[in-house]
């Protein structure tokens, strides 16, 4: 036993240092190939992403045991959450409260929200991150309905929607939130809203990529300004249109 | 096969790495790992919900990922690393029969000649290493999109998501292999193996090192 042999003294012999000099150097090339493709891959991803979420989103439709939906872009919604954890609510406990610069303000139950019109809209959902999940049915009451029978004041200009996760905040103009295509979803993809989707309420802001669409939505309140949300403190648009905001150049949702 | 006449000693130890190359080893396995993990927890639906915090998360991750390069730079100050990375580097005759053999999927040791580190582990080195560089640079157009055209993050998202997967599972590869070699893993931890596995597993680098090593 020697474990204090020094390094690389000139006693290794001819043969060893051989063994390092000589040959040819296959691991630089595989390791600059390995940077080359990588750098290919970003020039052409745009060509290669359609090609495979088209394949991906066919291939998730046939696929039982729901393991594409873990490949990257495998045609599935992808679950972020910015809190801790998130407090479930359901019929009994679950409530939307609608106050601000309005006449009425007033709290709705889950039963209260189920008994108002309900609109269904079928429309892709962009996340700002690039995934694309087609044609989506969102069904709910139209946030337009909500304020109109809260009655909206003069010189309210915004509407600040808070979730019962604690953290997350949203907000849109007045005149957006007005926009048809716009709802307190209490059904996706013809199912109640599940708690991973922002069950049992959440706001649907179709055209829009899709952080303006709060889950969990508790509050619903009206202001004169638009205060930034969450993710817009941190550098998104607060005017978050799809394909036309944040950069992006993705084919508008609605 | 050595043609080895000297029995004695056949439980000897022999140096295999030095205490740079270990280190090296043991902060990029530990960043790499971090990385890893909080990948998951942003990426698998079902980690992400049990974890959420997802803004630390997502710190966590950058600033692993950040680090990830920093250990094998750093051990660039050691000759004996640097002589490991030529010993990486560079491939001799033998080391087209073992990648031939494995390829024939050939398991007989007679076959697999390899020196220091077999064809195998020279290959991986190189593809991880030029791996974990794709994933720096992606991962940095992602975390600062105002540097770059915003067409680029869409690009950079879609390699470092296909790429990630693919680095799980050459990952769990190279975990695989090493939990199937206890005596591979004792190098690695301790810096000596046995002279008989060395011998067995790394026949041209044993047959060339000086005959004194005991």
């Amino acid at each position: 036993m020697n474990p204090e042999q020094p390094e690389a003294p000139e006693a290794r012999g001819e043969d060893h240092g051989a063994e390092q000099k000589q040959g040819k150097p296959v691991g630089r090339r595989v390791f600059l190939g390995t940077l080359g493709l990588g750098a290919l891959g970003v020039v052409t991803a745009p060509t290669l992403q359609r090609g495979l979420e088209s394949f991906l989103a066919s291939a998730s439709d046939k696929d039982p045991t729901g393991l594409t939906d873990l490949l990257p872009n495998g045609g599935g919604f992808r679950y972020y959450s910015v809190a801790s954890s998130v407090p479930r609510k359901n019929a009994t406990t679950y409530r939307l409260k609608v106050d601000g610069l309005v006449d009425h303000p007033r709290t709705y139950t889950l039963a209260e929200l189920r008994a108002l019109p309900q609109n269904r809209l079928v429309r892709d959902v962009q996340c700002v991150t690039g995934w694309r999940v087609p044609g989506t049915p969102f069904e709910g009451v139209r946030l337009s309905r909500l304020l109109d029978a809260a009655g909206v004041r003069q010189g309210a200009g915004a509407v600040r929607f808070t979730c019962f996760d604690g953290t997350y905040t949203e907000s849109l103009t007045l005149d957006q939130a007005r926009r048809a295509d716009v709802l307190v979803a209490l059904r996706m993809q013809d199912k109640a809203l599940s708690h991973a989707h922002g069950g049992p309420a959440r706001l649907y802001v179709a055209p829009m990529y899709f952080y303006k669409s709060a889950k969990w939505l508790s509050g619903i309140t009206v202001t004169e300004d638009v205060k930034p949300g969450y993710w817009e403190e941190r550098g998104y648009d607060v005017d978050a249109w799809v394909g036309r905001s944040n950069g992006r150049d993705d084919e508008p949702t609605s | 096969m050595s043609l080895r006449v000297d029995t004695p000693g056949r439980t000897a130890s022999v140096r295999r790495f030095g205490p740079a190359t270990r280190w090296v080893h043991r902060t990029t396995a530990v960043l790499m790992g971090v990385c890893v993990v909080t990948a998951a927890c942003l990426y698998v639906p079902q980690l992400a919900e049990l974890v959420g915090r997802r803004e630390l998360v997502v710190r966590v991750h950058e600033w692993a990922g950040l680090a990830l390069p920093v250990p094998v730079l750093a051990g660039l100050v050691s000759r004996a690393f640097r002589a490991d990375l030529g010993f990486l580097n560079r491939f001799g005759p033998h080391d087209r029969v073992w990648l031939r053999a494995a390829l024939r999927r050939d398991k007989r040791r007679s076959s697999r000649p390899a020196g220091k580190f077999n064809a195998g582990q020279k290959i991986y080195a190189a593809w991880i290493a030029g791996a974990t560089l794709v994933m720096l640079g992606t991962g940095l157009i992602m975390w600062f999109t105002h540097l770059t055209p915003l067409v680029w993050r869409t690009s950079a998202t879609f390699v470092h998501d296909w790429l990630a997967l693919t680095i799980g599972i050459v990952l769990a590869g190279h975990i695989g292999m090493a939990l199937g070699d206890p005596e591979a893993r004792r190098g690695m931890r301790t810096g000596e193996v046995s002279r008989e596995w060395a011998e067995r597993e790394h026949s041209v680098w044993r047959r060339s090192a000086p005959r004194e090593e005991r």
